[in-house]
C-alpha cells in the first residue's frame, strides 16, 4: 500500500510538480489575495484518489465464462451494487463503506451503490448466512433483475467463517444463494474488494459483442 | 445515603469471589429495593445453566447478583429497571427462562427460524412451529399509520427492522426489531479456552473489536488470576484510543453526510483511511482484530509503527480546525443537528447509558476514569459532559473525545518501554475461576463476565455491548421527531446491531 495521503506528501508532490513557475506566474495577477494561495495549492496538489487496482486475468476469464452461461445480455462498463448484510459483525461493512470514500472512489470506475435490490446488478453479501436472515436475503435476490451476480464478501460470507458451526448459521452465503465470486478476508482489504468488483466489470467487457437476441414469437393480432 | 439494593446484594452468599447469590425471596426483595435506589446502575442480565445473573454498577464498581433458577421462570427486574426488558427477552429466547412479571414478554432474538428452541439451555427442544409473525407495540390516534423499514436497509449497514408509527411526518412511536444478525456467539464460546474463544469476542461488533477483545481478555485474566505485562497494557490503551478516533471520525463524517454536507464526510474519510493504514502498518490489521488477547497482546507494535501512527494522528490533528469550523458555524447544518433527537437526562440516567449517548445527556460516567483500570489509572484526561442530549451534543462529545484521544495515543506511545507483551496462562490445575471486566469502548462501557471450569475452558460467558442500553433510548429519542430526521438520530446513536444480536 502506498503512503496515506497527508499534507506533507501533498506538499512534496507540489514541490516535484513539473511546473514550479506557475506559482510565480500566478502571483503577478491581481486576484483576491486570500483566494490565490488556496487555488494555487489545489492546482499543484496530487489527487487524494488512488488509481484503481489491476485485475487478475484468471478471475476475469472465469467470470466471463459464468456470464456467458448466465446470460448474453450486456450490462456495459458499469455495475449497480446492492449491499446485503446477512448478519456480519459489521467489520466488512466498515471496509465496504471505505470504498465510497475519496481514496477509493469506486464511482469513477463505473461502480455505484444503489438503494434497492430492484436496481442492482450485483448483490454484495456480507456475514454468514444467519438463519434469521435467510428469507430476507433470498427475497432481495429474487427482487434483483436478471442478469445478476452474487458476491460473497468476507470469510463469514465465504463459508460461515468462525461462526460456521453455530445453530444460528447455515454456513456461507452459498448455502442460500448462488454465489458467483468470493472475496476472502476478515474483513477483506478495500483494495481486494475493488479488484473483485472490477473483475466483474472486465468480465462483461470480454464478453462477445452484443448479439442480436433471438427473434421472439410475438403474438399476431 | 441509604443503599437498600446494594446492601441487599452484598448480604447474599459469596460465589466464586465475585458474585452474591440470593434466594427467590431475596431476588423479589431486590426488585423492590432497586425501585428505592435509582442511583444503582443496571448493566445487564443473562443466564447460564441453573442460574440468572444481573450486573450493576455501584459505589465500588461492578456488583453481580445471582439467582439459582431450576424451573422455567424467574422474577423479572424490568418493573424496577426498564432497561432489563431486552435482557429478559434474550434470556427467554436463548435459555428458555421466562421473566415473570416482566414488562415485555415478546420474543426477540428467536425469530422461530432455528432448528431448536432455547439453544443455550441444557436441553434445547426441536423447533416444530412455523416462524411467528412479529407483534409490534400499538399506537393509535387519528391518521396514525405504520412505516416498516428493513431488515435490509438502503445504506451499507447491518440488518434490522424498524417499525415506525407516524402521524403525518411525526414519529409517534419507533420500535426496533433486531436479532437478524444472531450468530450464536455465546454458544460458540462455551467449552473453548479463553485464548481460542477470543476470536469470537473480537467479532461481537467489528467496529469495537479492540474494546470487546479487551473486556473479554480482562475478564479471562481476572478468572485465571494473571496480570498482563505493562507493555501490553500500554498497547491495549493505544489500540483502544485509535479505535475511538477512527470511529468518531467515521460518525462525524456520516452525520454531516446525512445532513447533506459532503465535504466533512469526504475529509473524515480521508483522515480515517490514513489512520487505518497506519494501524495496518503498526499492528498488521486495519481494524486491529485479534490483537488484544487473554494474557496481553498477540503482536507487538512494528518498529515503524509509532512513526506511521504519529504521522496519521498529526494529519488528523491538522484537519480538525477546518472540520470543527464547518460543523460549528454552518447554520444549515446546525439547523439539522440542534434540537433533533433529544434524549432527556432522566432517561439516560435511568438506563445508565454509556459513551457519547450518556455523556451528551448529562451522565458523567466513563469506565476509563470511574474504573481507573490500567493504563488509564496513570493518565490525565477530561470526561466531557453536556446536558442538551440532542444530535448536536452527541457529535460535540465525540469531537471533544477525539481531541483527547489524540493526546492520549501520543502519551501512550511515548511511554512504551521494551518488554514482554504476553504472559502464559497458569498451570491447568489453577485455571478454574470467574472474572468480570468493564472497559470503555468508543460507544461506551463494554461489560464481560466469564466463568471457567476445572479444565480452564469457558463454562459460560456474557459480553454486553453498550448498545443494549442505547437501542431502547433511541426509540425514546426519536419520538416526536419527523421521520426524515431518523437517519440523523440513528447515526448519532450509532448502536451496534451485531453487538446486541450476538
Ligand atoms: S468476515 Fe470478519 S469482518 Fe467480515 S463479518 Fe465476518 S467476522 Fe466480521
Amino acid at each position: 500500500m502506498s503512503e496515506p495521503p497527508e499534507n506533507a506528501s501533498q506538499q512534496d508532490a507540489a514541490a516535484k510538480a513539473p511546473w514550479p513557475s506557475l506559482r510565480q506566474a500566478l502571483s503577478g495577477l491581481s486576484w483576491p489575495p486570500m483566494l490565490l494561495p488556496r487555488l494555487t495549492c489545489n492546482l499543484l496538489r496530487a489527487p487524494l484518489t488512488e488509481s484503481g487496482p489491476p485485475v487478475p486475468e484468471v478471475t476475469v476469464a472465469a467470470l466471463a465464462e459464468r456470464l456467458e452461461a448466465a446470460s448474453r445480455a450486456r450490462l456495459g462498463r458499469s455495475l449497480a451494487i446492492r449491499h446485503v448484510g446477512s448478519g456480519s459483525c459489521n467489520g466488512c461493512e466498515l471496509e465496504i463503506n471505505a470504498l465510497s470514500g475519496v481514496v477509493y472512489d469506486l464511482e469513477r470506475l463505473g461502480l455505484r451503490f444503489v438503494a434497492s435490490p430492484r436496481h442492482a446488478d450485483v448483490l454484495l453479501v456480507t456475514g454468514p448466512a444467519c438463519r434469521n436472515m435467510t428469507e430476507a436475503v433470498q427475497r432481495a435476490w429474487q427482487c434483483a433483475p436478471e442478469p445478476k451476480w452474487v458476491v460473497a464478501v468476507g470469510d463469514c460470507a465465504v463459508d460461515g467463517g468462525v461462526f460456521r458451526d453455530s445453530y444460528a448459521v447455515e454456513g456461507g452465503v452459498g448455502q442460500v444463494l448462488p454465489v458467483d465470486l468470493v472475496i476472502p478476508g476478515c474483513p477483506p482489504m478495500p483494495g481486494l474488494m475493488l479488484e473483485g468488483l472490477l473483475a466483474l466489470v472486465e468480465a462483461q467487457r470480454e464478453d462477445a459483442e452484443p448479439q442480436p437476441g433471438p427473434l421472439r414469437n410475438e403474438p399476431e393480432f | 445515603m441509604s443503599r437498600p439494593a446494594t446492601e441487599l446484594i452484598r448480604r447474599g452468599v459469596a460465589r466464586a469471589g465475585i458474585r452474591h447469590e440470593l434466594d427467590a425471596d431475596g431476588w423479589l426483595a431486590l426488585r423492590d429495593a432497586l425501585a428505592e435506589e435509582p442511583e444503582l446502575d443496571f448493566l445487564g442480565l443473562w443466564a447460564e445453566e441453573g442460574a440468572v445473573h444481573a450486573a450493576f454498577h455501584g459505589p465500588d464498581g461492578v456488583l453481580l447478583a445471582t439467582l439459582p433458577v431450576t424451573g422455567g421462570a424467574f422474577p423479572a427486574l424490568s418493573p424496577a429497571r426498564p432497561a432489563a426488558a431486552w435482557f429478559e427477552r434474550a434470556v427467554a429466547d436463548l435459555w428458555g427462562r421466562r421473566a415473570e412479571g416482566g414488562t415485555d414478554g415478546r420474543p426477540w432474538l428467536d425469530h422461530g427460524r432455528w432448528a431448536v428452541t432455547a439453544p443455550l439451555s441444557s436441553r434445547p427442544a426441536p423447533n416444530t412451529s412455523e416462524p411467528p409473525q412479529p407483534v409490534f407495540l400499538p399506537a393509535t390516534g387519528p391518521g396514525v399509520h405504520q412505516v416498516p423499514v428493513g431488515p435490509i436497509h438502503a445504506g451499507v449497514i447491518e440488518p434490522g427492522h424498524f417499525r415506525f408509527h407516524v402521524q403525518g411526518e411525526t414519529v409517534v412511536r419507533l420500535e426496533a426489531r433486531l436479532g437478524y444478525a444472531h450468530k450464536g456467539t455465546l454458544g460458540l464460546m462455551r467449552g473453548k479456552s479463553p485464548r481460542a474463544a477470543a476470536r469470537f469476542a473480537a467479532r461481537i461488533s467489528g467496529d469495537s473489536t479492540v474494546a470487546h477483545s479487551w473486556a473479554f481478555a480482562a475478564a479471562a485474566e481476572a478468572a485465571l488470576g494473571v496480570k498482563p505485562p505493562p507493555r501490553a497494557l500500554l498497547l491495549r490503551g493505544l489500540m483502544a484510543e485509535l479505535e475511538r478516533i477512527a470511529n468518531h471520525l467515521n460518525d462525524w463524517g456520516a452525520l454531516c453526510g446525512d445532513a447533506a454536507f459532503a465535504w466533512p464526510q469526504a475529509r473524515c474519510g480521508v483522515l480515517r483511511e490514513g489512520l487505518l493504514r497506519a494501524q495496518e502498518a503498526a499492528f498488521g490489521h486495519r481494524l486491529m482484530m485479534d490483537r488484544v488477547v487473554p494474557g496481553g497482546v498477540s503482536i507487538d507494535i512494528a518498529r515503524s509503527g509509532p512513526d506511521r501512527l504519529r504521522a496519521a494522528l498529526a494529519g488528523i490533528g491538522d484537519g480538525l480546525p477546518a472540520l470543527r469550523r464547518i460543523t460549528e458555524e454552518q447554520a444549515s447544518l446546525q439547523d439539522r443537528l440542534s434540537g433533533t433527537g433529544v434524549l432527556r437526562p432522566e432517561l439516560a440516567a435511568r438506563f445508565a447509558a454509556g459513551g457519547f449517548v450518556g455523556r451528551a445527556s448529562g451522565r458523567d460516567f466513563d469506565a476509563r476514569r470511574n474504573g481507573a483500570y490500567p493504563p488509564y489509572d496513570s493518565l490525565a484526561f477530561e470526561v466531557p459532559v453536556l446536558q442538551a442530549g440532542d444530535v448536536e451534543a452527541r457529535l460535540a462529545i465525540r469531537v471533544a473525545e477525539l481531541e483527547q484521544s489524540l493526546a492520549l495515543a501520543e502519551t501512550l506511545m511515548a511511554r512504551l518501554e521494551p518488554g514482554e507483551t504476553l504472559v502464559a496462562p497458569p498451570p491447568e490445575a489453577m485455571r478454574a475461576g470467574e472474572g468480570v471486566a468493564l472497559v470503555e469502548g468508543f460507544r461506551g462501557d463494554v461489560l464481560c463476565w466469564m466463568a471457567l471450569d476445572e479444565a480452564g475452558l469457558i463454562r459460560a460467558c456474557f459480553s454486553r455491548d453498550p448498545s443494549w442500553l442505547h437501542w431502547p433510548l433511541l426509540e425514546a429519542a426519536v419520538e416526536g421527531n419527523i421521520l426524515a430526521d431518523f437517519p440523523l438520530c440513528n447515526k448519532s446513536f450509532n448502536a451496534s446491531y451485531s453487538g446486541v444480536d450476538l
